[in-house]
């Protein structure tokens, strides 16, 4: 029909649609829009980590110029609000399930972290509100912080909440406790290894921000906000924070400047502003400083856990026994009780045959920044233990590093496999990724760059990590039994238009994975139209019916086969009106690229035919068929998708001064079918600069009395441009078994990787220094440490500590 | 309130502002030009680079009475009047240089800056030190560093058109 469909389709590194927006400063991100008549909040936010609230006093902020309002939790309580909710509920060992706080909108009583919002001042201008809100008095009573879990578990620790004694939120285990004793029974060595996978701050460049309005004609309320899940916000507020029904709260995630998993979650200042629009009947806006994200964006990672590993004589694993304590912050966050237990220990498989398997979490509430899921959300922090710990292990039973690894690698004829730890893998080819990833980084050739790198005074070194996620989340009996309050399915409206023309209505949103051009790509193949003439809407509860939204690599995967799902509707529709028309049998007619045919004949009509057909039903089978040609689709999928790969990490250390810089890095990915490889090699790299970022240089650091001490640019390392290396990133296609396009996930594969490729590296460069083990993030002073003697590693404490 | 002449895009605007608005809120909230955003409160990030009488600056790092008198160019100001993209933006699109867009506009600012105080022409790692400034937490920098290097060989006369550039 056109020759440039081709080109445009599944496969084609196609230019993004969104770019020419963007690159003009015509993105409209939700701090870009104002409303007639709007008014700005600004939160006050606790100083403490931890205090009673004895009194608040708004008398003389309340007088400042252009204050409209100023509301706390009484005025919250007053109103009938409920607290945030949170979307899992975990059940721990003996069935108990896990205690859970509530999460005032405004801090009632008691301030839990340092950023706990206490008060909202609405006002004329930001810098009024700002100004008013430095001039309320809060009286506290400090109570003792409790800054890290080891704090926290202390017996005799003050409690945070007072329905979580001992500050635990569950104990959980899963796997066969008493195998994995029987396999260590019988090992030949038991490698035990320990580390702390180190908090992070995800800021997404764009600060969090939420626009409410309300109209008392309909009495709709409407919220513009940050966030990767519009529907999920308007459930979670709708009907446990603000109890407003669905049809009459709209919310709206515009262009949306990252993610990263932190604009999952709902937040407070979402429901402020809303509720305040509807009360002050004025539009209310909000937007976070950056430091203020620091401290109210749910942090990342922040596990500390014992593992150990029994092997036979050769290596082989027999058992794997681990231990991990999650640092929960002061609330549970959406998805935080699922971080360490359904996306993390259900990780511990690997890619590895090891047959028994026993994993136990307790979470623990902290006087910090709420932690959740960050890009990888558990992934990265099992596959970081996984792959440290076999290094560990090679080195331990002196095996080479890779022979260990392929010595344990589930082979490609095994899947699907079930692993001790609930998933079941559907495909892969583990000794491909390899390959593919030591012949791009010259594996064979590393000895003699690492003489030439001696020669020069630097220390080379090289890791390698093999590593599988679980992503494509979710399927929905499985995570509700698993604890899900929700299903993880996905949906999808496609309309044909009368003249040919197609939009699609996602559930997904995009914020900055190129969605608008990867889903166009896919429905121009399968419809058979060009790309200029498929439109994908995303991000408005208004327009479209519903989803779950974007995050867990689930965009293609669930959200592209609800397309799929929606387009073989059309399609079939298509084929009945075709076969009217063309005065054939239904089961006559065949489709291809937006062509019916009559099979075997040269009897054909256009896709645009159909469409014309359906909306001007002159001549058409209206007695049978409906008009019109729109179809929506819900897909639920049927397994997690479980993307996988190796990366190959080589550093050198400057023995003066300690820094260590990544000189190459090579990826080589098994994604399942790539749609758009330009895009895909963008989220690879992308999730790379992160890994190599919490490898090297991030790091989220408290002090005892919980102030974060990381809690701007000027202090959290992010990585900049001279931080990284160009990088090497390759694909080694398997097909997802269960999804309609074979499809596994990408978002998230360089962020799990390739941390452990970077800690290897680090720890070959200083083998003749007698380091074990370095822990994240090796930062100069603790490697200048190493080499110069002056402590190990391992006694160098985070600063919590 | 103080007024401010500013020339933005080459258009003049007399304007009131507070003592302490800065730049980038004169720009954004005055002037209704959000394509320059704010991405951080320690002039860390680059998100509001803009020029302002030819020089590369962060918009939030300025008072908006300091820039009085001054012409000042913003990424809406960049493209042609007829809609062609200058050739760093072109390049940026040709190697996938964005992706959720937020820094994008300060790190194309600052990325024509770079360049056109470089006439020799820039190397990776010169490419990869003149972005200090500007922080992006989508792409790794790898295509910003491809794009850039594309670009200069475009805007300095060695390249014709920016998709062969880079190669």
């Amino acid at each position: 029909m056109n020759v440039t469909i081709p080109f445009e389709g599944i496969g084609a590194s196609v230019k993004r649609k969104e770019d020419l927006r963007f690159l003009s400063g015509r993105g409209q991100y939700t701090d870009d829009m104002n409303r007639p008549g709007q008014l700005h909040a600004w939160i006050l936010r606790s100083p403490h980590a931890h205090a009673r609230i004895d009194g608040i006093d708004t008398a003389a902020a309340a007088a400042m110029p252009g204050v409209a309002a100023i509301y706390t939790a009484r005025d919250i309580e007053a109103a009938g609000l409920g607290g945030i909710p949170c979307g899992w509920q975990v059940t721990g060992k003996g069935g108990k399930v896990m205690a859970e706080p509530m999460h005032p909108v405004l801090a009632s009583g008691k301030v839990r972290h340092v950023g706990d919002p206490v008060a909202v001042v609405i006002a004329a201008s930001r810098a009024e509100a700002r100004d008013a809100a430095e001039a309320i008095e809060v009286a506290y009573t400090p109570l003792p912080a409790l800054s890290t879990m080891a704090a926290a578990l202390a017996p005799g620790a003050v409690a945070l909440h007072e329905d979580a004694p001992g500050n635990l939120c569950f104990d959980w285990e899963i796997g066969d406790a008493a195998a994995t004793d029987a396999a260590f029974a019988r090992a030949h060595r038991v490698v035990r290894f320990e580390t702390t996978n180190n908090r992070l701050v995800p800021n997404a460049m764009e600060p969090r921000a939420a626009l409410g309005d309300y109209d008392p004609n309909s009495g709709e309320h409407t919220l513009i906000t940050t966030s990767q899940n519009p529907h999920v916000i308007r459930l979670l507020m709708g009907a446990f924070v603000l109890k407003v029904p669905e049809h009459k709260l709209r919310v709206v995630a515009p262009d949306v400047g990252g993610g990263f998993g932190s604009k999952i979650y709902h937040y407070a200042e979402e429901a402020i502003v809303t509720w305040a629009a509807a009360r002050l009947k004025r539009p209310v806006k909000w937007t976070a400083e950056r430091s203020e994200s620091f401290l109210s964006d749910a942090h990342g990672r922040d596990h500390v856990t014992t593992a150990e590993l029994a092997l036979d004589k050769d290596g082989v694993f027999l058992g794997l026994r681990v231990a991990t304590l999650a640092n929960m912050g002061a609330y549970l966050s959406t998805f935080a009780p699922a971080v360490p237990t359904y996306l993390s220990a259900t990780l511990l498989a690997g890619v590895y045959r090891t047959p028994a398997i026993h994993g136990q979490v307790k979470a623990v509430f902290t006087s910090t920044v709420p932690v959740d899921a960050y890009r990888g959300a558990g992934r990265p922090e099992t596959t970081y233990l996984l792959e440290r710990l076999v290094d560990v292990a090679a080195k331990e039973m002196g095996l080479d590093r890779l022979e260990i690894r392929r010595r344990n690698f589930i082979r490609p004829d095994q899947f699907p496999y079930q692993t001790p730890v609930a998933l079941q893998y559907d495909s892969g080819d583990y000794e491909a990724t390899l390959k593919g990833a030591a012949e791009a980084a010259d594996l064979a050739g590393f000895e003699a760059r690492r003489a030439a790198a001696r020669a020069r005074g630097r220390l080379r070194g090289i890791g390698i990590s093999t590593y599988l996620e679980a992503c494509g989340i979710a399927p929905s009996k499985l995570v509700g039994s698993l604890g899900a309050r929700a299903g993880l399915y996905e949906v999808a409206n496609i309309r044909v238009h009368p003249t040919g023309s197609i939009s699609v209505f996602t559930g997904t949103h995009s914020h900055g994975q190129g969605h608008e051009t990867t889903f166009a790509q896919l429905v121009s193949e399968q419809l058979g139209v060009p790309l200029s003439q498929v439109e994908i809407v995303h991000g408005d509860t208004s327009k479209i019916p519903f989803g779950m939204g974007t995050y867990g690599s689930r965009s293609l995967a669930v959200g592209g086969a609800a397309m799929v799902k929606a387009m073989d509707k059309i399609i079939a529709k298509g084929r009945k009106i075709a076969a009217h028309l063309m005065e054939a049998a239904v089961e006559d007619i065949e489709f291809d690229r937006g062509t019916f045919r009559v099979a075997g004949t040269d009897r054909t009509r256009t896709l645009t035919d159909i469409s014309m057909a359906a909306y001007v039903p002159h001549n058409y089978p209206i007695d049978e068929i409906e008009p019109g040609l729109e179809e929506t689709a819900f897909y639920d999928p049927k397994n997690f998708t479980y993307p996988g790969g190796c990366h190959i990490c080589e550093v050198e250390i400057d023995p003066e001064t300690g820094e260590v810089e990544v000189v190459a890095f090579t990826a080589c990915d098994d994604v399942g079918r790539v749609i758009n490889p330009m895009i895909v090699e963008g989220q690879i790299q992308g999730g790379l600069a992160q890994g190599i970022g919490q490898a090297l240089i991030e790091h989220t650091a408290y002090d005892a009395d919980g102030q974060l001490l990381t809690a701007s640019f000027n202090d959290y390392a992010m990585p900049r441009a001279s931080d990284l290396p160009s990088f090497a990133v390759s694909t080694a296609t398997t097909l997802c078994t269960h999804n309609p396009l074979g499809v596994k996930g990408c978002g998230e594969v360089g962020a799990i990787g390739s941390p452990p490729a970077v800690i290897n590296a680090v720890v070959d460069a200083l083998r003749d220094y007698g380091v074990t083990h370095v822990e994240m993030p090796a930062t100069p002073l603790k490697i200048w440490s190493i080499i110069h003697g002056k402590s190990g590693a391992e006694s160098l404490p985070a600063a919590a500590e | 309130m103080p007024q401010v002449t500013l020339t933005v895009n080459g258009k003049s605007h007399s304007i009131e502002v507070e003592a302490r608005t800065l730049l980038v809120e004169a720009l954004r909230e005055t002037l209704r030009l959000t394509g320059t955003h704010v991405g951080c409160d320690t002039s860390q990030c680059g998100a509001c680079v803009v020029h302002l009488n030819g020089d590369s600056v962060k918009s939030c790092t300025i008072l908006a009475v300091q820039a009085d008198g001054g012409a000042v160019t913003t990424i809406e100001g960049l493209a042609a009047e007829d809609g062609t993209l200058h050739p760093m933006q072109e390049a940026f699109r040709e190697h996938h240089a964005l992706q959720c867009g937020f820094c994008t506009p300060g790190m194309v600012m600052s990325a024509i800056d770079l360049v056109n105080k470089h006439p020799q022409g820039l190397s990776e790692a010169e490419i990869r030190e003149g972005l200090e400034g500007n922080i992006c937490r989508c792409t790794g920098y790898h295509n910003i560093v491809k794009a850039i290097a594309a670009a200069a060989d475009v805007m300095q006369g060695r390249s014709p058109e920016v998709a062969h550039a880079a190669e």
